[in-house]
């Protein structure tokens, strides 16, 4: 095999992370340039790939717990419009989902000049969301310091009013102190500093805006059809789960006097995540692969920028292909890894 | 003395029956499942509309140009020009009755192996017919014996997603029952490979393994000897699919109980003897919904093969739509697509539903 890489011209070591890239990239969030190095894109497009499966992650799952619950609502109406959400979208290749969102996206949104606009700060047009960027000054890290703490403190103050529930029975309502912990607390630090922290509003200069912060076509279509296709299985998983749970539970639940929310809450959502939450975990793990089909629209992720334009460039096949993969395994172990975790921590302990 | 006579029963209180009753009941039982009753509603009342007018009202079917076609409704003459393109892709036109032909042959032997009855050497004949087709299917698409040679980049639409996927799922059948024994297997490199096999693949996109199909692939040739691009699609797609076939199979083998392995000891079986006759047969008929819910995945997968170049029908979409006289038609191309993976993938995991309810029963302890 060595002999026909030489063949054909090709090096061979891992040299070329260390030779000038020589590209731009549309999106990155650490600093790059043409002149940076190969290495640098390469963690570019890791990065990218992270943030576009984690916000995926996060909607994929707020859309699927509300689908996967309506599913099995009373109302006939919403149950239905769930089913046929998750049997409309599950049923069409994710790949497919991307273009044509993508291309929707590009077709409907109009040029920057036309540009919807919200509050004169938010601007809507085919090169993307441009929003205002928040600029920290000196001593914004200690507004940050005072909400983490007064968090932490809610939480202290909750579990020591919930054993005093538990023990006394004696009801405490902590929403007020909880406000006041973390809301209150960070904004009278943020005012007593002289409001560290500014925004950097886009402007339109010439054919584009400037400044300010933007997401691109690319990401908003790559991050909507990865949650719309990935909500799917998510609320497929929730409705097995809420299934999974006996009937005898929600019985026993109405029969102890509880509301139908309390039963939700208390006695059947428990359970049923214990079923669910392994597929869900999954599912994470797929979106985080699917996030590789970016190579399709040109949004910047890993497969994208380096397993596409490096290799494209130095074509050393072996040890991008190689290392790309390195990425996506050690993701994948990760997750088996929290998925092991949360699967001890949720068993049955049965007496 | 009273007579007894049977009253005529009583119709169902008012306040149960009817429209007014079944709408009470289901969709504005309380305050809040009014108002998300509303709210549907009124969404369905947004999108529904628009949809109908844009794919029914304002359309155009008839074989007119881009231009005439407008833009406030879908061009489906576009489709409808291109359909050769979208189904057969570049396959030569005189010769489009071959995919036919191989189609065809496929119904009917599906309807031969299902005619038989039990008792007349059934599973002979289908093994038989799962081996004779593909090398019939293989000659008459390809060409060879008589028949003129159509290479496989002329090959495109849907006709190479069917394609791709039956032989994904088809290759990687054998190797994945294999993989699946060797997980389960005592002798610990064996199982040790395959389990690192297995996970590996697992944990990798498959779009990953398709760059390494088409460009760590040829590396491993002499210069000169180049590699069919199709082939080493589906060499990249068997190895990927080949692993979750052996899960799949590996869930069946653990569904098989203890007694069957100490039955089949016990009468004197070797290993081979035990787990191709006693143990495989039940282990797939248990696995065979979810072999289908993994060919349906596959099947929606398939779509990646774009990335590296072939001209599935997804790819399609792109390609009719640079043609200059169809500019600007790609949301009419996709949604088609759409439509036709759509109701193929629809139907598959409706009768994978059927097959689990069908299988469901076995044992239950």
């Amino acid at each position: 095999m060595l002999s026909n890489i030489e063949s054909r011209g090709i090096q061979t070591g891992f040299g070329f992370l260390e030779a000038e890239s020589g590209f731009d990239i549309a999106e990155y969030l650490i600093d790059y340039s043409s002149t940076s190095t190969n290495l640098r894109v390469f963690y570019v497009g890791l990065i990218n790939t992270l943030v576009v499966s984690a916000v995926g992650i996060v909607f994929a799952s707020i859309i699927g717990l509300i689908v996967g619950i309506a599913r099995l609502s009373n109302n006939w109406l919403i149950a239905k419009l769930a089913g046929g959400y998750i049997e409309l979208f599950r049923n069409i290749p994710i790949l497919l989902q991307i273009l044509f969102w993508y291309n929707l996206a590009l077709m409907v949104l109009p040029h920057p000049k036309q540009s919807f606009e919200l509050f004169d700060s938010v601007f809507v047009n085919l090169r993307g969301i441009y929003m205002p960027k928040p600029i920290t000054e000196n001593g914004f890290v200690w507004v940050l310091v005072v909400l983490i703490l007064g968090i932490v403190l809610k939480i202290l103050l909750k579990r020591y009013y919930n054993n005093k529930k538990d023990n006394t029975g004696i009801k405490t309502n902590t929403l007020s102190y909880s406000l006041l912990l973390v809301v209150g607390l960070p904004v009278s630090v943020y005012f007593l500093l002289g409001s560290p922290l500014s925004f950097d509003y886009p402007t339109l200069k010439g054919f584009n805006f400037k400044g300010g912060m933007s997401l691109s076509p690319e990401f908003l279509s790559l991050a909507f059809a990865l949650s719309i296709y990935t909500a799917t299985y998510i609320a497929e998983a929730i409705r097995a789960g809420i299934e999974s749970v006996s009937k005898g539970q929600k019985e026993a639940a109405l029969a102890m006097g509880l509301t139908q929310k309390q039963s939700l809450k208390l006695v059947i959502l428990p359970q049923a995540l214990r079923v669910s939450i392994p597929p869900i975990i999954n599912q994470y793990l797929n979106l985080t692969k699917n996030s590789s089909l970016a190579a399709a629209i040109g949004y910047s992720e890993l497969v994208s920028v380096f397993a596409g334009t490096v290799l494209n460039q130095v074509g050393q096949a072996v040890e991008i292909i190689l290392m790309t993969m390195a990425v996506y395994l050690t993701i994948s172990l990760v997750i088996s890894l929290i998925l092991n975790i949360v699967n001890r921590q949720m068993s049955v302990k049965g007496r | 003395m009273a007579i007894f006579t049977a009253q005529p029963a009583k119709n169902a209180p008012q306040s149960e029956v009817g429209v007014v009753s079944w709408l009470k009941k289901n969709l504005f039982y309380s305050l809040g499942s009014s108002a998300f009753t509303l709210i549907a509603i009124y969404v369905i009342y947004l999108i529904v509309p628009l949809l109908a007018n844009w794919m029914f009202f304002d359309a155009t079917f008839a074989p007119v140009t881009n231009e005439q076609c407008g833009r406030e409704g879908a061009c489906w003459s576009y489709v409808i020009e291109k359909s050769n393109l979208f189904v057969y892709g570049f396959y030569p036109p005189e010769a489009v009755w071959r995919p036919q032909l191989v189609l065809v042959l496929a119904l009917v032997f599906v309807f031969v192996a299902k005619s038989l009855k039990p008792y007349t050497h059934k599973a002979k004949i289908i093994a038989g017919l799962i081996v004779i087709y593909p090398v019939i299917a293989f000659l008459l698409l390809y060409g060879g014996l008589g028949l003129e040679v159509i290479e496989t980049h002329q090959w495109g639409g849907l006709m190479l997603t069917i394609v791709v996927a039956t032989v994904g799922i088809v290759a990687s059948f054998p190797i994945g029952i294999l993989l699946a024994l060797g997980r389960q297997s005592k002798m610990r490199v064996i199982r040790l490979l395959s389990v690192v096999y297995i996970e590996f693949i697992r944990g990798l996109p498959l779009i990953t393994i398709l760059f390494m199909a088409s460009v760590v692939l040829p590396l491993f040739f002499r210069e000169g000897m180049d590699m069919d691009k199709l082939l080493r699609a589906l060499i990249g797609i068997t190895l990927f699919q080949s692993a979750y076939i052996a899960e799949v199979i590996r869930g069946g083998l653990q569904a098989i109980p203890k007694g069957q392995h100490e039955a089949a000891d016990a009468i004197g079986l070797n290993f081979v003897q035990k787990t191709g006759l006693i143990i495989l047969p039940q282990a797939l008929k248990i696995s065979i919904p979810n072999i289908v819910g993994s060919f349906i995945a596959l099947f929606k997968d398939t779509t990646l093969v774009l990335i590296i170049g072939l001209f599935d029908i997804l790819s399609m979409v792109h390609l009719t739509t640079s043609d200059e006289l169809w500019l600007g038609r790609s949301t009419e191309g996709y949604v088609f697509v759409m439509i036709v993976l759509w109701v193929i993938l629809y139907s598959m995991s409706r009768y994978s539903k059927k097959l689990e309810l069908k299988y469901n029963t076995e044992h239950k302890v």
